[in-house]
């Protein structure tokens, strides 16, 4: 890296670029309350009353630290690097979104708001802010494009059955990029009394860097269990793609431990070369969406276009302008998987652990099952398993030709 | 002086206010367009506001939204929209053209190749809902440097210090938006407007426009008595969602519901 650039560990800069991307890209209405949440968000970092309270929650109600756990069977079936697995599917509500939605739902506690809202995809990030707004008795309102609706049916009901109200978008493609437009439609007319709790490291500054400070407990919790554990740091760390918040919560806090390689994996779908999948960083180009410069699939006139994944988790047509940031300043690496190669990591580690993966996470393992047979048994892969697989039993016994 | 400067001090000396409609480009058809933009100037239109189809189009209602996924139907793309402005001028080359979308197309185009093109095609003024002017100097200076106004929206929730960053940014004109909400809303205070016109009018000499929430002859006029210019949308848009498929229905309604605001913004 060039001497004048500021470190990586340093940014977002304070308007919440990283290099070109990130920033601030809203209509004007929304440029004070997005003022107004920054300046809470900074004062909270910095106070002692608002840290205990984030960290009792976390222990308490999320069940962090979640456990680092070592793969023996699936190392030697691979007969390569040591697999290290840390466990986010064994939080509250069964992934790493609540690790954000606690955070954020204390904020909006202090700022003295009354009404949630969010988008949603799978659903996680919806069932973990409708988790959190029943805790604290808050009024929650969750975008979901009409699609996912139909496909994630028993996360609409969890929802529902935590009080929140789910809203159907159909504009578009119906999906999660649909759903973070109407949210953000919703805010704009609702500013005064509504927090968003925005579900991945992308939006308008200050949500990457803000989402990504409440998902770095994954990477300061590894990085410790690691040391305690086997006495040193892995040598590469491998997490899933889509906005691309469980992968810099593990990603951040290692970023000045320079022998270690990252790779963030993106969704193939059917191939890159099909155009049928959700790799912005892989496939992509820059441009500006949802708030910030980003990769995003477009198409040469800059109109959005759909994106597919078997895992609804990934199927968003960017990418945290983090991410773009690490990828263009050679940081971390990014690859794809595809559907099928995700798939038959999903059963592989199902079989060989007992631990069914999210069809999100089965990606980052299909990349290691590529990777550990390349690599000296003495060597280490740190995963996130960034959730677990029980929402997706109807999408893999579809594919096995079974309805539930 | 621009075309928008000369439509804003005639009007001035004559004590009437801008009547501006907007429509998205290529809905419900890229033949509608030009026909529309002819028929607009007829019945009082003086600016047009032309909307760029985008896919994700945040800060607008489900009307507007409805008008961009009609002409992406048609794929019209921005520099399909610079066409229309093009053929436009070959027999207008009096009435100021807005672009208003969103920031994505133009960035994919690159700035000054927009800017280029959007001079030569005749647009007189651009309007990013997605640009605030923190992220916009670039943009700015790009569409400065052919003669096109960079028009800047201002919304209830700006503060002083922020009107007067976005004022000194902005030329041509400025455009309050008149609610917390997306295009179409309806929750209009007429006082409430007046009071910000008012804060807006001690931070700039430019004209101030206001739109959202304007859908009828009634509230065209109530506006037209405190700002400078009335920007109407949804409503018209909303005319041609009622005929999709007749697009010489839809300009006949378009015609007379702005020549129903001209009257009533005139005094009858």
């Amino acid at each position: 890296m060039p001497e004048n650039e500021t470190p990586l560990t340093e940014l977002p800069d304070d308007r919440g670029h990283f290099g070109p991307y990130g920033g601030i890209f809203v209509a004007e209405t929304l440029m004070a309350p997005l003022e107004e949440l920054r300046l809470a968000y900074e004062r909270s970092l910095d106070d002692p009353e608002f840290l205990a309270e984030l960290d009792a929650d976390l222990r308490h109600y999320v069940g962090r630290p979640s456990p680092i756990y070592h793969a023996e069977r699936l190392s030697r079936e691979l007969d390569g690097a040591q697999i290290f697995l840390k466990r986010e599917d064994l939080n509250h509500t069964g992934a790493h979104k609540v690790n954000n939605t606690v955070g954020q739902a204390l904020l909006a506690k202090r700022m003295g708001k009354t009404r949630i809202i969010a988008e949603t995809g799978a659903g996680q990030h919806g069932v973990a802010t409708a988790t959190v707004a029943a805790r604290l008795g808050l009024e929650c309102v969750v975008y979901m494009g009409e699609v996912d609706v139909a496909r994630q049916e028993a996360n609409v009901y969890r929802m529902r059955l935590l009080g929140a109200e789910v809203r159907s978008v159909a504009s578009g493609s119906k999906t999660l990029k649909d759903a973070l437009n109407e949210a953000m439609r919703d805010w704009v007319a609702n500013v005064d009394d509504t927090f968003y709790i925005i579900g991945t490291v992308a939006g308008p500054h200050p949500y990457p860097a803000m989402v990504r400070d409440f998902q770095a407990v994954i990477g300061r919790e590894a990085r410790a269990q690691m040391l305690e554990m086997v006495g040193r740091l892995p040598d590469a760390l491998i997490a899933c793609v889509g906005g691309g918040s469980n992968a810099i919560g593990l990603f951040h806090p290692f970023l000045d431990d320079r022998e270690i390689t990252f790779y963030g994996v993106e969704a193939a779908g059917d191939g890159l070369a099909t155009g049928r999948h959700a790799a912005p960083l892989c496939a992509g180009t820059p441009g500006v969406l949802h708030g910030n410069r980003t990769y995003l699939m477009e198409d040469l006139d800059g109109q959005i276009i759909e994106t597919h994944s078997i895992s609804a988790g990934l199927d968003y047509p960017g990418v945290g302008p983090e991410h773009a940031w690490l990828k263009d300043s050679g940081r971390a690496n990014y690859v794809a998987v595809t559907d099928q190669e995700a798939l038959e990591a999903f059963h592989r580690l199902t079989r060989s652990e007992g631990i069914i993966p999210a069809l999100e996470s089965s990606h980052a393992i299909a990349q290691a099952i590529k990777m550990a047979p390349q690599m000296a048994r003495e060597q280490i892969l740190l995963i996130n398993l960034s959730g677990r697989g029980d929402k997706d039993m109807h999408t893999v016994a579809a594919r096995d030709g079974l309805t539930l | 002086m621009s075309r928008i400067a000369t439509v804003f001090s005639a009007l001035r000396d004559s004590g009437r206010t801008a009547l501006i409609p907007f429509v998205t480009a290529g809905d419900p058809h890229p033949d509608a367009t030009l026909p529309l933009m002819h028929a607009m100037v007829e019945a009082g239109a003086d600016i047009i506001e032309l909307g760029v189809p985008f896919s994700d189009p945040m800060a607008d209602g489900p009307v507007i939204q409805r008008a961009s996924e009609r002409a992406l139907a048609h794929h019209v793309a921005l520099s399909d929209v610079m066409d229309m402005v093009g053929r436009f001028r070959e027999t207008n080359q009096t009435t100021p053209v807005v672009l208003m979308g969103y920031l994505n197309p133009i960035e994919v185009m690159g700035y000054r190749r927009f800017a280029e093109q959007a001079a030569v095609a005749g647009v007189d003024g651009l309007l990013t809902v997605d640009i605030p002017p923190e992220e916009g100097d670039g943009l700015v200076a790009a569409v400065k440097a052919c003669g096109i106004d960079p028009i800047f929206l201002l919304a209830p929730t700006s503060k002083r210090v922020r009107i007067e960053r976005i004022t000194r940014a902005a030329s041509g004109f400025v455009y309050y938006v008149s609610l917390k909400g997306v295009t179409g809303a309806a929750n209009l205070s007429l006082d409430a407007v007046r009071d910000k016109l008012a804060e807006i009018r001690t931070c700039t000499k430019l004209p101030v426009g206001v739109g959202f929430g304007i859908k009828d002859a009634a509230t065209a006029a109530s506006m037209a008595a405190i700002a400078d210019a009335v920007v109407v949308g949804s409503a018209l848009v909303s005319c041609i969602e009622d005929n999709p498929t007749d697009a010489p229905a839809a300009i006949d309604r378009i015609g007379s519901l702005l020549r129903e605001m001209r009257r009533a913004m005139d005094g009858g």
